[in-house]
């Protein structure tokens, strides 16, 4: 599957509100977003705010997704535990796996080591995205978040969309 | 001007409009001066009041957004006066009351006396933005601005006070529930 299948994918599941901050791996997902009117995408200039910006659309009657690196879930720990999970808002997180395997830049080491931790700390059901699972996956989130209002973490590795 | 006045003239002058308060004092005066189940009281997440309204105006175009929030939560998001600006949406209206310091937490100073946010937010894209330091500036920009297009951005003056009405007794979920059912009925 392609960025734009997979984004198709996510609208067929009912998200229809997109906003975060760039990842190289979440690219193409972006260019996309950005440039075909099916789709809103709203640039953020931190992940935070990104969250803050969903919540509004949610309450707005939206069913958002939020793209973020890895690194932007150190940013986002605030908005959370004290906004996202306090009031219980359903909101789609797509956060990209750097620093899977140590195989990557120095910076993302820690954070690539870290993530499903922070995740299982803060109880946010999380599914790392397969090639093979993908329509499934997707369908299980959106399942998941409406029957718990709660946010899905949906972490996705590179070269797992073509 | 004092906060607890600022809070009520806004709170007066959106009659239909929807608001989201900052975590803090302001929250909590709005709660004591005039509860509706149009407010959304922002208990936490610092820095994120103008990112949940800017959300709002763009999910709902038909409605009058305006955030509520002080000069400490905003110097945590100057970029998301950026965000609005780019995107900006024309329901979207923010007022700043600005008391100098995080007077919430024992009235540490802030950065606010080197700051110009009316200039920032102009800046940043905002449609209007002004700075007023009196009650009546307050309410004529208001009447000014109460059908104009946005964004708006209203920088106002207010004395720093200890004193503040008790905390937002309401669940957080019924907080958001509420104003959806709000949302969604009107």
């Amino acid at each position: 599957m392609d960025s734009k299948e997979f984004c198709r994918l996510l609208r067929d599941n009912g998200f229809d509100f997109f906003c975060g901050v760039p990842c190289s791996v979440l690219g193409q997902i972006i260019e996309y977003l950005s440039h075909n009117d099916d789709f809103q995408y709203v640039p953020a200039t931190r992940e935070d705010e990104a969250l803050g910006i969903a919540v509004g659309a949610y309450m707005g009657g939206k069913k958002p997704v939020v793209l973020m690196q890895n690194s932007g879930l150190g940013n986002s720990i605030d908005a959370l535990t004290s906004l996202v999970l306090l009031y219980k808002f359903p909101i789609l997180l797509l956060v990209s796996w750097r620093g899977y395997e140590e195989n990557d830049f120095p910076e993302h080491s820690l954070m690539g080591r870290y993530m499903q931790d922070f995740l299982r700390t803060m109880k946010i059901p999380t599914i790392v995205l397969s090639r093979d699972r993908l329509p499934r996956q997707i369908a299980e989130s959106a399942r998941i978040m409406k029957e718990l209002e709660t946010p899905v973490a949906l972490v996705l590795k590179r070269g797992v969309l073509e | 001007m004092r906060r607890r006045e600022a809070v009520q003239a806004v709170a007066d002058f959106f009659k239909e409009g929807y608001i989201v308060a900052c975590n803090g004092f302001i929250s909590r005066e709005l709660f004591n001066v005039k509860d509706a189940s149009r407010n959304f009281y922002v208990l936490g997440s610092m820095g994120l009041p103008s990112a949940i309204g800017l959300g709002l105006s763009l999910a709902r175009p038909d409605k009058r957004i305006i955030v509520i929030t002080g000069d400490g939560n905003q110097l945590m998001s100057l970029g998301t006066l950026a965000t609005v600006g780019k995107t900006s949406p024309k329901n979207f209206v923010e007022v700043l009351l600005d008391n100098g310091c995080y007077e919430t937490t024992g009235g540490q100073e802030t950065s606010s006396s080197t700051t110009k946010f009316h200039d920032l937010a102009r800046s940043a894209g905002f449609r209007h933005s002004e700075y007023v330091d009196s009650l009546d500036g307050l309410v004529a920009a208001l009447e000014q601005h109460l059908n104009a297009e946005g964004p708006i951005f209203i920088h106002a003056k207010i004395e720093k006070e200890k004193a503040c009405s008790p905390r937002t007794q309401m669940d957080p979920c019924k907080i958001k529930d509420r104003f959806m059912n709000a949302l969604i009925e009107s």
